[in-house]
């Protein structure tokens, strides 16, 4: 029966370890120039983890296949140092495999999050409401002109409620529903939510960062391939949650040129 | 004597029919709606994030807070008797209908009655909800997935009151909740007319969605038409 038991973990074990380690789940393309650091990061993590898991469950096995059917009488040997050398050495172990994972990981997080955008990253607003996603260029001026809650009119197309009646600065900002970017220039996103906790992913571009209300947080980051990719909101924000989503479009400087022309005329 | 008495009945039909014309007719209110100045700019709306809806728009649709026609004319203004004529009785036994189709609310405003059935159908493939923004009435708001029956909901008590949908910000609709039934909505040529007014004072309100209110006093003797027309003033923020 030990042995019988001691099998089936290591098909189990063995079974869970093989879609891993073929590549049964191919990850989605990368887009960004940063997301080769996290793709690196996340297969160092499930290699640890991986080889980790194996070799517990084939320690596991082997032990009850080797130590199974005992007879009756015979003792029990023990590593030397008993229970208490035992857990210091897991908390080393496990410790250090932590600790490696988080130093390693250091430098993908600070190339995102630690690293200030370049002064001519190209900086777009992202707004986040129940239940779509709004983008703002600043328009001519180069300038975002303030933003007033009170003048929000949907209806009107004003999802950011700026003044146009009486700020000048408002008038050339292009509002748009879609995130156009030129390939191969560094973008500065600025997350602003109008109302509760969202979040802005593009599995392509390698990037999850969620809107807070009241904090003006910010990320970057540069797309090297053109193509339309899907924006989705994945912080769970009310009945509409599901179907709030916007199309992020990767084009060439010479299209978005034109693209941002078009919006501006449309506004 | 049968041919007599077949001619006077002939007589009493046709009398009893002319008076039952001759009755509500009284007179009528009729006029244009018509803006000075610039308007706002309407907007495309781009649906992208709703697939089904943007290519029901080969052209995408603007917004709808100020549609003109030729000749400077204001559709969807209300235009009723806000005073002089009696709160109507009983709601209308006839339904509003409301439909949400292309991501889009057709009308693009709704009056009604106090009371009077509102029914609201979702012609699309996806789900709406219908959130009426309502103040003075209880303000509801309902989920509607594609496939679903319409659903019937009323209003006691006069109010207008913005309707948004919150999966499709875009998405924007005034009920108008009236306590008469004499009023009429602005078409391409900006004209109107409340018909059968009994002689008396009035005072005709017309309500545009975003140049407010405006309104004018007016007095019927028998079955005149008067004239009486609005001009709103356009801005263009």
């Amino acid at each position: 029966m030990g042995k019988l038991f001691a099998a089936i973990l290591t098909l189990v074990a063995l079974a869970s370890a093989y879609p891993i380690v073929t590549h049964m789940y191919v990850q989605p393309v990368d887009i960004s120039t940063h997301g080769h650091a996290i793709d690196e990061q996340l297969s160092d993590t499930m290699a640890e983890a991986g080889f980790a898991f194996l070799g517990a469950q084939l320690l596991l096995a082997l032990f009850v296949w080797r130590f199974s059917n005992r007879k009756n009488g015979s003792n029990v040997k023990h590593l030397p140092g008993g229970a208490k050398l035992m857990v210091a050495t897991a908390f080393i172990l496990v410790g250090t495999e932590v600790l490696a994972l988080g130093v390693l990981g250091q430098k993908a997080w600070a190339d995102v999050y630690f690293t200030a955008p370049k002064q001519d990253a190209l900086q777009i607003q992202s707004q986040a409401g129940q239940f779509a996603f709004y983008f703002r260029y600043p328009g001519a001026d180069g300038k975002f002109a303030a933003l007033h809650p009170d003048k929000i009119d949907e209806g009107n197309g004003n999802y950011f409620g700026l003044d146009l009646a009486n700020d000048v600065e408002a008038r050339d900002d292009i509002v748009t529903a879609e995130l156009a970017i030129p390939v191969n220039r560094e973008i500065q996103l600025l997350m602003h939510a109008k109302d509760v906790n969202h979040s802005f992913y593009v599995r392509e571009l390698r990037i999850q960062q969620d809107f807070v209300p009241g904090l003006d947080l910010s990320v970057h980051f540069t797309a090297t391939k053109t193509g339309k990719y899907e924006i989705v909101c994945t912080q769970l924000c009310g009945l509409g949650h599901y179907n709030m989503k916007a199309y992020l479009n990767v084009l060439s400087q010479e299209d978005f040129d034109k693209w941002l022309r078009e919006k501006a005329s449309e506004q | 004597m049968p041919t007599k008495i077949g001619y006077a009945a002939v007589l009493v039909v046709l009398a009893a029919s002319a008076i039952a014309f001759a009755g509500p007719s009284g007179g009528s209110v009729t006029g244009k709606v018509t803006y000075e100045g610039t308007p706002a700019k309407q907007k495309p709306i781009d649906m992208s994030k709703e697939p089904s809806c943007a290519q029901q728009h080969p052209t995408p649709i603007t917004t709808e807070t100020v549609v003109v026609g030729p000749g400077n004319t204001l559709q969807n203004v209300v235009v009723y008797i806000s005073a002089g004529a009696p709160d109507e009785s009983s709601a209308p036994p006839q339904a509003v209908t409301i439909t949400q189709k292309g991501c889009q609310y057709l009308p693009h405003v709704v009056p009604m009655v106090v009371n009077q059935e509102l029914k609201v159908v979702n012609a699309d493939q996806t789900s709406h909800n219908i959130h009426p923004l309502a103040k003075i009435n209880h303000e509801w708001n309902k989920s509607q997935p594609p496939g679903t029956p319409p659903f019937s909901e009323k209003f006691d008590k006069p109010e207008f009151i913005p309707v948004k949908c919150n999966v499709h910000p875009w998405m924007h609709s005034t009920f108008v909740v009236l306590k008469t039934s004499r009023f009429a909505v602005t078409g391409e040529t900006g004209g109107f007319t409340l018909p059968n007014l009994p002689p008396g004072k009035y005072t005709v309100t017309a309500w545009h969605e975003s140049y407010g209110e405006q309104t004018q006093d007016v007095t019927i003797a028998g079955s005149e038409t008067k004239s009486v027309n609005f001009v709103f003033k356009a801005k263009p923020y």
